[in-house]
């Protein structure tokens, strides 16, 4: 290498303009390349489709029971209450963060079931069966009265294996746990008494 | 260009066929450069095998992945099949998956105990911080390599670990949602989020990876090794013999060589009796419900992730609403004696306290869930500043007040103690004491301004502490 020194006087400053406004389109089109590349990582027109509504026929299911659909690969739990269940909801509101499900209420319970049930129908019940806290799958503990991981007062409802947050039969989180919400409610509606549609409602 | 070296015409065609090459590659050039004239001080003790054995491990885990993606399916509905394809039906699979596993591990192991070293002796100071900044990079790198790489079995433990960190992404505010969907590609872990772990996790990532090792080595040979005396032996002062080279430091090769195969030959006895005896290392290694194809819609009764995650997994569990009031008065706490007791300017002060107040408000406005977050990538971030954190006169553990080791042996055990946490199911004793952890490792490296100047160092002598042997 040659260590000449730069003569100052002989910069051709109109080859330095262009060299710098060259290099700034250039260093524009890199940055516009990266969006189809970035783009690619969303989900595809077929995860889109997936999220589709599914129709739920709900007529074999009997009180007590519950059962699992799946909508956009998530499970959507399917309970049908007793009417003791249900009786039970409204006397649990103070052990709740959010009992009349006020915290971000667009998200997470559609006003259709902005009531003391979460559901359309008093005795169904359909939520999503994923954690508000990391997104583990709860598990079901119907069965009331004192047992492992549970307070001695339960009344039948669902326990995060992961880190422990209980939620109630209409989906509503425990004070005091790491879920910070409510199980959230798809959106539905009821096509006839037994066929439900999940994923879609009424004002779409 | 360099001058065209001429070859006696007498030379032998080795000779003349390696001045050649000579003359359009600097090969003996570099093989000077950094192995038969690398100068490394003579007195490395065991903890400087550790750099040679990651290198192995390195380079096991590049050739045993090459194998196993010839078999491997990554693809929802066929990778777990593929895996116990491998495990069952090519021959020799088992062995090679195995040592995959192992390992990830072993790099880990290996991994740790190479910056305890750098910790001990204190590698990472002046001017050696780009070789710790580049190593701490290596070090972002392995972790993503480890958890991107763990959802390909696509087992249970494979699906609901990732779920559960890519979640963790969604707490941000604002742009978290978005961002959780655009690394899954889909509303939940599916095909889409398996294809781009395993594009990232064969091909994305080592390639950094690489690059990053070289970058590594190329700044290490710059500034040359440390020892355990924490002494120069290239400095001004640093004696050397007729040929410049220093008196306290040998060839890397044949010496270190020789030396590293010693090394190299325990690490294998013992990473092959871990294939061979113990491949799942009773559930650390390889977790037992991994051996579950992954189901959507069940989450396994307790998940975990693998041991080398579980320190900072274990600060993030210890973030809770009440933990929150403890952060908050160790930001006031800060910002107190940033006001009152430091000799900072005026304006610099209320800066701080400015900046303090900003910080509480935002620490009562947003979750504890978003905070745990923080708390898991501050602890990885924290080690890039370790050089700066630093500020004994001395750098080696060797020569500094008796209480440092004391010290570093507490937060080895508090490091050990929050691993063994991150594996348990939450307790509320155990949130408690990885309370008490989180607040140790991080009150040991921000304090550490402050600490590493108090207490009175040892002589550091001129010459490295040598005997022969």
């Amino acid at each position: 290498m040659s260590d000449t020194p730069v003569d100052t006087q002989r910069i051709d400053s109109s080859k330095r303009t262009w060299l710098i406004a060259s290099t700034c389109a250039g260093a524009v089109g890199g940055v516009a390349t990266a969006v189809p590349f970035v783009s690619t990582l969303s989900p595809s027109e077929k995860a889109k489709a997936a999220g589709a509504a599914v129709e739920v026929d709900i007529s074999n299911l009997k009180p007590g029971e519950k059962m699992t659909a799946e909508w956009r690969g998530k499970p959507v739990w399917i309970v049908k209450r007793t009417p003791e269940m249900v009786a039970e909801l409204p006397k649990l509101d103070g052990q709740l963060a959010d009992p009349k499900s006020e915290r971000h209420p667009d998200e997470f319970t559609p006003e259709y079931a902005r009531n003391t049930t979460r559901s359309i129908k008093p005795e169904v019940l359909v939520v999503v069966g994923i954690c508000t806290h990391l997104g583990c799958s709860p598990s079901d503990k119907f069965t009331p009265g004192p047992q492992p991981s549970l307070p001695d007062n339960w009344e039948g409802g669902f326990l995060c294996p992961c880190h422990g947050s209980t939620f109630d039969l209409a989906g509503r989180v425990f004070k005091n746990k790491p879920a910070p919400d409510n199980l959230p409610v798809p959106p539905h509606m009821y096509l006839s008494d037994t066929r439900l549609l999940i994923g879609e409602d009424k004002k779409a | 260009m360099a001058e065209y070296k001429e070859i006696s015409p007498n030379a032998s065609a080795g000779e003349k066929l390696l001045n050649w090459v000579d003359n359009r590659f600097p090969a003996s050039k570099l093989y000077k450069e950094h192995l038969s004239e690398y100068y490394a001080p003579k007195n490395f003790n065991f903890w400087y095998f550790f750099g040679s054995l990651a290198m192995l491990v390195l380079v096991i885990q590049i050739v045993t992945g090459i194998f196993l993606v010839m078999h491997y399916k990554p693809d929802a509905t066929l990778a777990f099949a593929s895996v116990e394809y491998i495990m069952r039906d090519v021959p020799w699979g088992w062995l090679v998956r195995y040592m995959h596993s192992t390992g990830a591990s072993a790099f880990f192991i290996v991994v740790y105990l190479h910056m305890f070293r750098g910790l001990l002796y204190g590698s990472y100071r002046k001017p050696r911080e780009l070789v710790w900044i580049f190593g701490c990079a290596i070090f972002l790198c392995l972790m993503a390599e480890a958890f991107m790489g763990y959802l390909l079995p696509w087992g249970q433990m494979s699906y609901w670990g990732a779920q559960v960190i890519v979640n963790l992404f969604s707490a941000i505010p604002f742009v978290g949602p978005d961002l959780a969907l655009l690394i899954r590609g889909d509303y939940v872990v599916s095909d889409a989020t398996l294809n781009r772990f395993f594009s990232f996790h064969v091909i994305a990532v080592p390639l950094v990876l690489l690059g990053l090792v070289a970058a590594h080595i190329i700044a290490l040979h710059e500034v040359g090794s440390n020892n355990p005396d924490g002494v120069e032996i290239k400095g001004p002062k640093a004696p050397r013999d007729a040929n410049g080279h220093p008196l306290d430091g040998i060839p890397f090769h044949p010496y270190y060589t020789v030396h590293d195969i010693l090394g190299v030959s325990v690490f294998l006895m013992v990473f092959t009796a871990v294939i061979f005896f113990a491949p799942e290392a009773g559930g650390y290694f390889l977790e037992y419900n991994n051996f579950i194809p992954a189901d959507p819609f069940k989450t396994p009764n307790h998940i975990a992730p693998v041991w080398y995650f579980t320190p900072f997994y274990s600060m993030l569990r210890a973030i809770t609403g009440e933990m929150m009031y403890a952060l908050i008065a160790c930001v006031a706490a800060g910002a107190f004696f940033g006001a009152v007791k430091s000799k900072l300017p005026g304006f610099l002060k209320a800066g701080v306290v400015g900046a303090a107040v900003v910080v509480i408000a935002l620490m009562l406005s947003i979750d504890a869930k978003f905070w745990g977050v923080v708390v898991m990538g501050g602890a990885v971030v924290i080690l890039f500043f370790l050089p700066w954190l630093d500020q004994s006169p001395v750098k080696s553990i060797r020569y500094r007040p008796s209480w440092h080791k004391y010290l570093y042996a507490v937060f080895v055990v508090v490091f050990v103690v929050l691993a063994y946490l991150g594996v348990q199911p939450p307790s509320p004793i155990g949130e408690r004491v990885s309370q008490v952890g989180t607040l140790f490792y991080f009150g040991f490296f921000l304090l550490m301004p402050w600490w590493s100047q108090i207490g009175e160092t040892k002589p550091v002598p001129d010459r490295v502490t040598f005997a022969a042997h």
